[in-house]
């Protein structure tokens, strides 16, 4: 078998690649394959956590319409929306680093790794402060819900259950994304990754796409059935 | 393909092994070493098996008589849920798996490691912090829900229920971690010439687990968290005061639980068809119906969870389809028998330990799937549902099934993992005990479901005692029979005959020196036939002419 990867003529071969190259791959095309493979069946996995509240969700929806609407209703679309733009922008710039990257511009990538965790940061934020203002109202998950107006609306609690939960869930791996990327951003700093071997950074990338997509799906399920 | 490896380690003079490679301490809890990780898995899971059943032989002396025997009844339902957690999730789920498929798999496909050898060690500690969060909240305030945690019982009930459920959760990371990298491993790392109609049938069985490990876990992840919020915060989605559904919650967890079950079973047909073809000396009759049935159980698994909630709230109409697709795992199944037994006709088997327990497998599978079949019958489960009927067939099936296929494994493999070999005598003597052993258990109870008596329940009407002080006495039979076991194996792992390939098997993780060196392979292999090949061999040859 061949020891070494097929590489075009133009490629760069000094560039510390193979220092990243574990002993027990054949070459690093093969050890980037297993990464991605990996890390898609990873992200499978996060599907299905979520799919389970999803399931929740669609039951209880369907057992309490009018519940859902009203409660829906005491959302701000606005907010969500923000929400919606920040995390959509950061995925913007996630794929951005990983194009400089491949374009071995160093620290373009840094500043965008940096904004893209800002701007994760500004999500949990934006959340926070919604929360916050739930919680006065007394929009709260099961049996502390207290909502005047909609004391008659069953179900209504049901929802906040349910949206406390799946947004809590989200904002969690939120949090934990921008740890990954602080981590990649110091070594892409420090000049580990190359158009060669980049395979944490992309996979990385592809954590944040993610938790975006999950929340693209969020979005209209609870703050746009009203 | 040439067997060099295997016949340069004879001669030379103590070559260094992955067991010699390094012994200090720290060289095993920091190894990387495929093998290294796969044998503390083995170790762990064969602890576990010993306190689970240790917890069964009590949760068996306890129903000797129909009153109170030697505990209280609170005592007793905490026993039989300590009981039910340590055998599923510490026991069954990553024995074949974790401890037999690390080891082997690499070597099956001509690989130096696992695609991931860090994971596959952090799997390994995982799994340990789970064992820890959940044997620790059983044992500090107990846990008296059944390893099933039904809603409102589990939101409600006072003993110490949240952190057992964060072990479930945690010892779901080390199943999806040792899952995932199973699949990429399968993927991405196959030798040179191992094509996917060239690689072994175990393998294939692994890989059909791995995908069931991957794809179900996090289901049941989400499902205890829940739970957790809900006794934390009364979120209120399981409870009905509320507006909640607790059937919801059986739904999520038997979305899991129940492909759980094939994660428990699959690997053992794995173990079954290596075994067969290396002592019957034959490649196995009907390679791709065996390799795709897993494959086929794997998919069919993920939507027979409904056959569970025969009798609560669920209609007719879905019971009856997901009754249906249930009796498709036995149509897979049955490919499966039907071509074992098309693998040993006309093969030059040697009856050894290994054998006789893969011949106790079979039984307990055709007769546990039997009874599975009835089952998943709803007009006949609304007679047996929640009976020791039920008991009976899951023992038969999961338990006595994956336990014959464990210990067979053991025997194949314990010449292959620690280059030793095993007292045949005391080995076929302990098999005789514990295949008597489980028919003795769990034979009573299968009459006594079909009479009527419930699961769970502490005392029962003293025309049942007979039946069950038979059980019991079934129950000691196994005791005895894994004691001799116990025994034979620790000394044979200091004192055992150094041997290579006792069985000159074809598989090939038997291409490789036994116990393997820490690289695997002296040279990489290249594959040029199929598994188990064994035409070549005169004998053979003579039969396969006529």
């Amino acid at each position: 078998m061949s020891a070494e990867p097929a590489l075009a003529p133009t490629q760069v071969t000094d560039d510390g690649a193979e220092t990243h190259l574990q002993h027990h791959f054949q070459d690093l095309n093969v050890q980037a394959d297993a990464a991605r493979l990996g890390m898609w069946l990873f992200l499978s996995t996060e599907i299905l956590l979520f799919g389970g509240l999803f399931i929740a969700y669609s039951l209880f929806r369907q057992v309490y319409p009018e519940g859902f609407h009203a409660a829906s209703e005491k959302l701000s679309a606005e907010f969500g929306l923000l929400d919606t733009f920040i995390l959509i922008t950061s995925s913007m710039t996630m794929a951005m680093a990983i194009f400089m990257t491949q374009k071995r511009k160093k620290n373009a990538a840094v500043v965008l790794l940096l904004i893209t965790i800002a701007l994760g940061f500004s999500f949990v934020c934006v959340h926070g402060y919604e929360y916050w203002r739930d919680i006065q109202e007394g929009a709260l998950p099961g049996k502390f819900f207290h909502v005047e107006e909609l004391a008659d609306k069953h179900g209504a609690a049901m929802f906040f259950t349910l949206y406390f939960c799946m947004t809590g869930l989200h904002t969690i791996h939120v949090l934990i994304g921008a740890g990954i990327l602080s981590v990649l951003t110091y070594f892409t700093w420090k000049g580990h990754y190359t158009p060669r071997y980049m395979n944490p950074l992309e996979n990385g990338g592809l954590y944040w796409h993610l938790i975006d997509l999950i929340w693209i799906f969020l979005y209209p399920l609870l703050y746009l059935i009203a | 393909m040439s067997q060099s490896a295997a016949s340069n380690a004879v001669g030379q003079k103590k070559p260094l092994n992955y067991l010699t490679d390094g012994t200090t301490a720290m060289s095993w809890l920091n190894t990387r070493d495929h093998k290294r990780v796969g044998v503390m898995f083995l170790a762990a899971v064969t602890f576990f098996f010993l306190v689970g059943g240790i917890f069964a032989l009590l949760v068996r002396i306890e129903l000797l008589t129909p009153g109170p025997t030697i505990m209280s009844p609170n005592a007793y339902n905490k026993l039989f849920t300590l009981h039910g957690i340590t055998m599923i999730f510490l026991f069954m789920i990553p024995a074949i798996p974790s401890g037999f498929g690390n080891f082997m798999l690499p070597l099956m496909i001509g690989a130096k490691d696992v695609a991931f050898p860090r994971l596959n060690l952090a799997s390994f500690y995982v799994y340990l912090a789970g064992a820890l969060l959940a044997i620790g909240g059983m044992v500090a305030g107990g846990v008296d829900t059944g390893w099933t945690f039904y809603a409102p019982y589990s939101t409600t009930t006072t003993t110490t229920v949240i952190p057992v459920l964060l072990g479930v959760f945690v010892l779901g990371f080390s199943s999806i971690m040792t899952g995932l990298n199973f699949i990429v491993t399968v993927h991405t790392m196959r030798s040179p010439g191992m094509t996917w109609g060239r690689v072994p049938l175990f393998v294939w069985a692994i890989y059909a687990t791995s995908i069931i490990q991957v794809l179900a876990t996090p289901v049941i992840g989400v499902t205890v968290l829940l739970i957790a919020l809900e006794r934390a915060f009364q979120i209120g989605l399981f409870d009905p005061a509320q507006g909640g559904d607790p059937v919801l919650l059986q739904h999520l967890f038997w979305f899991y639980s129940h492909p759980a079950v094939y994660i428990m079973v699959l690997p053992s047909m794995g173990i079954a068809s290596e075994v067969l073809c290396g002592l019957s000396k034959k490649n196995a009759f009907g390679y791709k119906a065996i390799a795709y049935s897993s494959l086929g159980i794997a998919f069919v698994g993920f939507f027979v969870w409904g056959h569970h909630m025969f009798t609560s709230s669920q209609s007719t109409f879905a019971g009856g389809i997901f009754g249906v697709l249930t009796m498709l795992v036995g149509v897979f199944t049955a490919i499966k028998v039907f071509s074992w037994i098309g693998t040993i006709y006309g093969g030059s088997i040697s009856f050894t330990t290994p054998y006789f327990y893969i011949c106790g497998f079979l039984y307990f599978l055709i007769f546990g799937g039997m009874t599975g079949i009835a089952l998943a019958t709803m007009s006949l489960d609304l007679h047996w549902h929640d009976t020791y009927y039920v008991v009976a067939h899951f023992h038969f099936i999961m338990v006595a099934a994956t336990v014959m296929a464990f210990m067979a494994g053991l025997h194949y493999w314990f010449p292959k993992i620690f280059g030793k070999s095993i007292p045949e005598t005391w080995g076929m003597l302990s098999a005789g005990l514990i295949i008597v052993g489980f028919n003795a258990t769990f034979i009573p109870q299968f009459l006594l479901g079909n009479a009527g008596m419930p699961r769970r329940y502490y005392s029962y009407p003293a025309e049942f005692q007979l039946l069950n002080v038979a059980s019991t006495a079934g129950a000691s039979l196994l005791a005895i029979g894994f004691i001799i076991v116990a025994l034979y194996l620790g000394y044979a792992l200091v004192n055992g005959e150094a041997v290579d390939n006792p069985w000159e098997s074809r598989g090939f993780e038997w291409l490789t020196a036994s116990p393997p060196i820490k690289a695997n392979f002296e040279v990489m292999p290249v594959y040029t036939t199929e598994p188990h090949h064994y035409v070549d061999d005169p004998d053979q040859e003579k039969r396969h002419v006529g």
